[in-house]
């Protein structure tokens, strides 16, 4: 279907059903259980799964496949993001242009420090990586404040030009119309699902990013980023120049990432600096490593379970803390409550890096390689893993 | 004029001087012959030849266009392909996906964005690298990881890799090193029968003589940085400055 071969148009179909049904699968609990805690069918929440779903579908194209680590991605988010309320400020609240205008900021963007950090490789890139979005965090807090805003952040005031804006129009991001904030809440005896405007616009381009990304894995460019990955003398020996190979990595993975903060300012009309700072950008790598570096699906697993996660952990606080224990004696309870509080709330972060690093010993291969493993354990033998298949299309 | 005139080329390394006045001339079609001992400057003569390093001073032309200057890549691109010591291919990929970039670098060049259409479907593509893995006796490991493969096979894999390009100049830096004498002996075969299914020039840096008297039409021997004689191989058995300078009786012997 859609010029992929079975295997990976069943993957695309997964997917797309994960995406179409989230809101239900999301929400398994009722809403007013104790167990509903745990519910994730929120329209923040699923926009934030699927637009991270697109960063990280795009860090992998440049990591997954060419080995390059870039500590730099979330510059390009956060320029998208900037690029996109720019739209907004300028033209209206019509989420198309300012979405095409992130998507190409961050490829132009992409394509200078791809240019000049791809002058080394190895540590010596990341660092490059790291530098430049350092400094474009620290310039969108001074020299640009006049484009940024500073520490306010960039957003629409009522004073801005928005010269397509006609009177009575949309005073929030929209698509032709369609409220982004829309939402249908549908109640099923004690469950209630929403269903969101804004988050099927998001999942329907994070799965049009899918496929891209899909038919770049398995085209004659994916083949050579791969060879990038694998053995650059090789590669010079077999007269390709992986120069221009990477850099067209390079900057495709940006452009996912503009495309990725276009959608969070169109969710959410506003634009800050600390979208660029380095712990974001550590964030899709270790989305990606998580859920398996160079597989097709990893890095949407990555992204979910992490968003999940920051979710869940960071709503614990204390008192909620203290009714799970209550059954525990006292002494027992409070320093299991004091140990169990680093980790959650604020300290969630604790718990994410405790997690990577379980996962980097235990499962170099990410939560794909978990589930592989989990299903020869059933008997079943599953194809050789998407990253080195070469199934005959069809 | 041979396919390729090396001239005057001179290489230091700091104070030790790796190639001194070096003259070659490889005929067109020809097996040669680079022998000398350890230290001699041969990987280093074909490094200057790939591209890899430049030399000092000096001359090197391929086919009448100076190589001096120019990228491996686009040397490669210019009808040179080399063979490493130690086989250096792509591990992580499928034998198939090997040869398949290799016919993709033939018929594609340095760089082309094809980024949406499926590789698979490049049936030119595939039929070669079929047809190149077939005529390796390496079909049969097609899908398989290329890195678990044995020694022999990774050389005769790299071997067809650089095949698939059409080289013009085949280069060959110890192709037999570490190989057992039956191994050894399938190499001689083989490139015995690349030589003769096509135009293709072969110059190989060997240390086993055993290799060199069954191959080459032409023999240089190199000591300290420098050519000291050229001539076919009976000459060279024969010659008493070889001898002295690096043979051995028992070698030439065997
Ligand atoms: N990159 C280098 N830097 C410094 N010295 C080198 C380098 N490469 C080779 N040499 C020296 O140059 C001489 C010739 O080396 P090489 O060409 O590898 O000899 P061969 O291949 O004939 O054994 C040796 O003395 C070696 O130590
Ligand atoms: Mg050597």
């Amino acid at each position: 279907m859609l010029g992929l071969n079975r295997k990976d148009t069943a993957i695309l179909l997964v997917v797309a059903a994960l995406a179409i049904f989230a809101p239900i699968i999301l929400n398994l609990f009722p809403a007013r259980s104790e167990l509903a805690f745990f519910n994730a069918g929120y329209p923040d929440l699923m926009q934030r799964f699927v637009i991270f779903g697109i960063f990280a579908i795009g860090f992998n194209i440049l990591f997954g496949l060419t080995g390059y680590l870039s500590f730099g991605h979330a510059a390009f988010l956060g320029v998208g993001s900037y690029a996109a309320v720019w739209m907004f400020k300028l033209l209206n609240y019509n989420v198309v242009p300012a979405i095409l205008l992130s998507i190409v900021v961050a490829g132009l963007f992409s394509v200078v420090i791809g240019w000049i950090s791809l002058r080394r490789s190895g540590i010596y890139f990341s660092i490059l990586t790291l530098a430049f979005a350092e400094m474009s965090y620290r310039l969108a807090y001074s020299v640009l404040t006049p484009l940024t805003n500073g520490e306010t952040g960039l957003q629409v005031y009522t004073d801005d030009p928005q010269v397509l804006m006609q009177a009575g129009g949309h005073i929030v991001p929209h698509l032709f119309g369609l409220e982004m904030r829309a939402r249908e809440v549908i109640d099923v005896g004690p469950w209630q699902f929403v269903f969101p405007v804004g988050y099927y616009l998001c999942a329907i381009l994070m799965l049009v990013s899918f496929y891209i990304s899909i038919r770049i894995f398995r085209s004659p460019f994916g083949l050579m980023l791969r060879a990038i990955k694998s053995n650059q003398t090789r590669m010079t020996y077999t007269g390709l120049n992986p120069k221009p190979y990477t850099l067209a990595a390079f900057v495709i993975s940006g452009m996912y990432a503009g495309l990725a903060g276009g959608l969070l300012a169109s969710m959410d009309p506003l634009a800050g600096a600390e979208r660029m700072q380095w712990t974001a950008s550590g964030e899709v790598v270790i989305m990606t490593i998580l859920g398996g570096a160079g597989t097709l699906i990893g890095p949407i697993l990555g992204a979910g379970t992490i968003k999940y996660l920051e979710n869940v952990f960071s709503k614990m606080n204390e008192g909620l803390l203290h009714k799970w224990f209550a059954f525990l004696p006292d002494w027992v309870e409070s320093p299991v409550i004091w140990v169990v509080s680093k980790f959650t709330g604020e300290g969630w972060h604790l718990m994410l890096g405790g997690l990577f690093m379980l996962v980097i010993i235990a499962l170099p291969g990410g939560l794909v390689e978990g589930g592989q493993r989990i299903m020869r354990l059933f008997g079943r033998k599953p194809k050789a893993e998407t990253r080195t298949s070469t199934e005959p299309a069809e | 004029m041979g396919i390729l005139e090396v001239k005057n080329v001179n290489k230091r390394f700091g104070g030790l001087k790796a190639l001194s006045e070096v003259n070659l001339s490889i005929a067109e079609n020809s097996v040669h012959a680079i022998i000398g001992p350890n230290g001699a400057g041969k990987s280093t003569l074909l490094n200057v030849l790939v591209g890899k390093l430049i030399p000092d001073t000096g001359s090197v032309l391929f086919d009448g266009q100076s190589v001096l200057g120019r990228t491996p890549y686009e040397i490669n691109q210019m009808g040179i392909s080399r063979v490493f010591q130690t086989p250096e291919i792509f591990g992580d990929l499928s034998v198939m996906e090997n040869m398949m970039i290799a016919c993709f670098a033939k018929r594609d060049g340095a760089f082309t964005m094809q980024a949406i259409g499926s590789m698979m479907k490049e049936r030119d593509i595939v039929e070669k690298a079929e047809q190149m893995l077939d005529s390796m006796n390496l079909a049969d490991k097609r899908g398989m990881h290329s890195a678990s493969m044995s020694r022999g096979d990774k050389r005769r894999l790299e071997i067809a890799m650089c095949l698939a390009q059409e080289p013009r100049l085949l280069l060959l830096d110890e192709p037999t090193a570490g190989m057992a004498r039956a191994d050894t002996n399938n190499t001689i075969d083989l490139l015995k029968k690349i030589k003769q299914d096509r135009d293709i020039t072969i110059a190989i840096i060997e240390h086993d003589m055993h290799v060199v008297f069954s191959l080459a039409e032409r023999i240089t021997v190199l000591a300290q940085g420098t050519p000291l004689v050229e001539d076919t191989p009976e000459n060279i058995k024969g010659h008493p400055k070889v001898r002295e300078a690096y043979l051995g009786e028992t070698q030439v012997a065997a």
